[in-house]
């Protein structure tokens, strides 16, 4: 009988009116009085007594709160995340970027034992504006400096403004996405809970230090 | 009376929703029929072929992601294909179980696109786009967890695939697995038996298997014309010769057929998922001895698979460098797209954006 696949139609889409909501509200999620007092760690009633102005509003239902996005650790975000400690300087992340758009500028460091072993990184522009977060970089450092970041809201007025400047590396919060560092998947890293890491969790191996250098590369051979 | 006409020649985007990107349809009517139709492109063309003469051969599989970015992983699958068959290089066996489930992922998130935007043109506005795009978030999530991507992927490496899947995919994707079916029965029921786009799309958009066959068109347009045509079993690469499935046909050739094809192709990928994660085997995910920088002997190759949208081929020619001589992509968008005159003239307006729809393009594809 003709229109018996349209009630059908129409009986699925009234069924999913009364489904939960799929979408994700963002940057704000609206949320009730439960939900706020439960954001800031209280009992509603404590907390209704507490904050009248902001219990009356969550009880309106026009409250609202930061929302989280869910977000894998693996997650490749924009920020880099730099560490100054690991990096060499050898310019392999910037030598092999499909791009081309990472320029580093090195000087010969006062921290080194031999010459050429380590290099002070003087410049480190990663032209934002122009990079497709694709991972190469991080794919090919050596050492375990450079990940990808777990952030993404970077959006900004003019295009100079989305270069990433050595400083603006250097100060970054160090939230690594664990994309590539199979390291931290195994000690059980997430960016989003697990808070910044130190420059010593993140790498395959720790850097020697001119001792260990020394008996590798000096004593062992001359014995 | 009869009334005389004469014939009008519309323009049809670069920028208009129902272009699926930026395409222009030069379309002569006389009335309300098509007269002449003469697809314009080239406005999304980004030099990728040329590009990948100067990436090596890792670099060029995030280029490819951007072909066709509503199936990049079918992309690097395929370019996978072409670069182990030019170095020789044998890939880990758990690395290929892991691309075939991310391929057969995409197939599906693929066919979700396609059906969402070809009810879009037909006039079904929002609804049903919006269903799919569900499911489609929880394919890209998937993928997320996989690479760290939603879109462009990256995910592939000449062996097999970067990393592992983490621990928290595998309940995730069976919990996936197990819901796609109910949603693909709710698709049916609101959109299989609606009159509407039964009497909308049955018998229109016809075209004869050998037109078809003549054009070189591949994927679920073939399919849909009766011709069992499927790479993945007439060519099985990776390790489709160990999986069991059905290829979905129909007879008639028109955009109802297409639509049916698709919807049935869904359900097979979920099958052959699940064979997968019974078959996946623990080891490594790429072979360590492949290295970074990759250089083949000189010489050519041609590795095709079955895309979502068709037979996606790379033809590759390598010097002995580290970057390929020359790269050649068989993009089934485009060479689908070929047939569009031959689909649209002599039918009514209403009938142009629903045919030209059914074909499912993709204009990062068609124009490369
Ligand atoms: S993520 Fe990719 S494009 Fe961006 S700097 Fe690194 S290698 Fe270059
Ligand atoms: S970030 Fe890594 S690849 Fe880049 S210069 Fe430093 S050590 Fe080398």
């Amino acid at each position: 009988m003709y229109g018996i696949g349209i009630l059908k139609g129409f009986s699925v889409t009234a069924l999913n009116m009364i489904r939960a909501p799929f979408t994700i509200e963002y940057p704000d999620r609206r949320v009730g009085l439960l939900g706020l007092a439960k954001a800031s760690g209280m009992n509603p009633l404590v907390f209704a007594l507490k904050r009248p102005a902001a219990a009356v509003k969550a009880a309106l239902g026009v409250a609202k709160i930061p929302a989280r996005l869910p977000q894998h650790s693996r997650f490749r975000g924009q920020e880099f995340v730099w560490y100054e400690e690991r990096c060499t300087g050898c310019a392999s992340c910037a030598k092999l970027c499909p791009l081309g758009i990472i320029r580093i500028v090195t000087d010969p460091s006062g921290r080194q034992t031999q010459e050429g072993e380590v290099y002070d990184v003087e410049v480190f522009d990663i032209d934002l504006a122009r990079c497709m977060a694709c991972g190469i970089c991080v794919e090919v450092c050596p050492y375990d400096a450079l990940h990808m970041g777990s952030g993404f809201e970077r959006a900004r007025y003019a295009f100079p403004n989305l270069m990433i400047t050595v400083d603006e590396l250097k100060r970054a919060p160090k939230r690594p996405s664990t994309w590539f560092r199979p390291q931290l998947e195994a000690k059980g890293y997430d960016p989003q809970r697990s808070g910044t890491a130190d420059w010593k969790l993140v790498g395959r191996h720790e850097t020697p230090t001119a001792e260990q250098l020394k008996r590798t590369w000096v004593d062992e051979r001359t014995r | 009376m009869p009334i005389r006409t004469e014939p009008v020649t519309v323009n049809i985007g670069p920028h208009h929703p129902s272009t699926h990107g930026v395409f222009r349809l030069r379309v002569t009517f006389d009335g309300e029929v098509v007269v002449d139709a003469e697809p314009v492109f080239g406005y999304l063309h980004r030099g990728t072929e040329k590009l990948a003469e100067e990436r090596t051969y890792v670099q060029f599989v995030t280029l490819s992601d951007r072909m066709d970015y509503v199936a990049s992983m079918t992309n690097n699958q395929g370019f996978m294909l072409a670069v182990e068959k030019l170095a020789g290089i044998t890939p880990s066996p758990r690395g290929v179980w892991l691309r075939m489930i991310a391929a057969e992922l995409q197939r599906i998130a693929s066919h979700l696109v396609g059906i969402g935007f070809f009810l879009q043109d037909l006039g079904a506005f929002g609804t049903p786009l919006i269903y799919v795009m569900r499911e489609r978030e929880r394919i890209l999530d998937l993928f997320e967890m996989l690479c760290g991507a939603r879109i462009t992927v990256s995910y592939m490496r000449p062996g097999g695939v970067f990393m592992d899947a983490p621990q928290d995919f595998w309940p995730a994707l069976d919990t996936f697995l197990a819901d796609m079916p109910h949603y693909v029965d709710e698709y049916e029921r609101l959109i299989t038996g609606n009159e509407i786009v039964l009497v909308r799309t049955k018998g229109t958009g016809k075209v004869p298997a050998e037109t078809l066959v003549n054009a070189s068109v591949s994927g679920p347009m073939l399919r849909a014309a009766g011709l069992d045509w499927d790479l993945r079993i007439k060519d099985p690469y990776e390790y489709y010769g160990r999986v069991k499935f059905d290829v979905p046909l129909a007879r008639e050739s028109d955009n109802f057929a297409r639509y049916i094809v698709r919807i049935q192709e869904m359900r097979e990928s979920v099958k052959i998922i699940r064979q997968c994660v019974e078959q996946i085997e623990p080891g490594p995910v790429r072979p360590k001895e492949v290295p970074f920088l990759i250089r083949p002997p000189a010489g050519d190759v041609y590795a095709h698979i079955e895309g979502p949208k068709g037979e996606l081929g790379y033809y590759l020619v390598s010097d002995g460098t580290i970057a390929p001589y020359r790269c050649k992509v068989r993009a089934p968008s485009f060479i689908n797209l070929t047939l569009l005159r031959d689909m649209l003239v002599g039918w009514k307006v209403a009938d142009m954006i629903v045919t030209f729809g059914s074909i499912d393009i993709n204009m990062g594809e068609v124009d490369r």
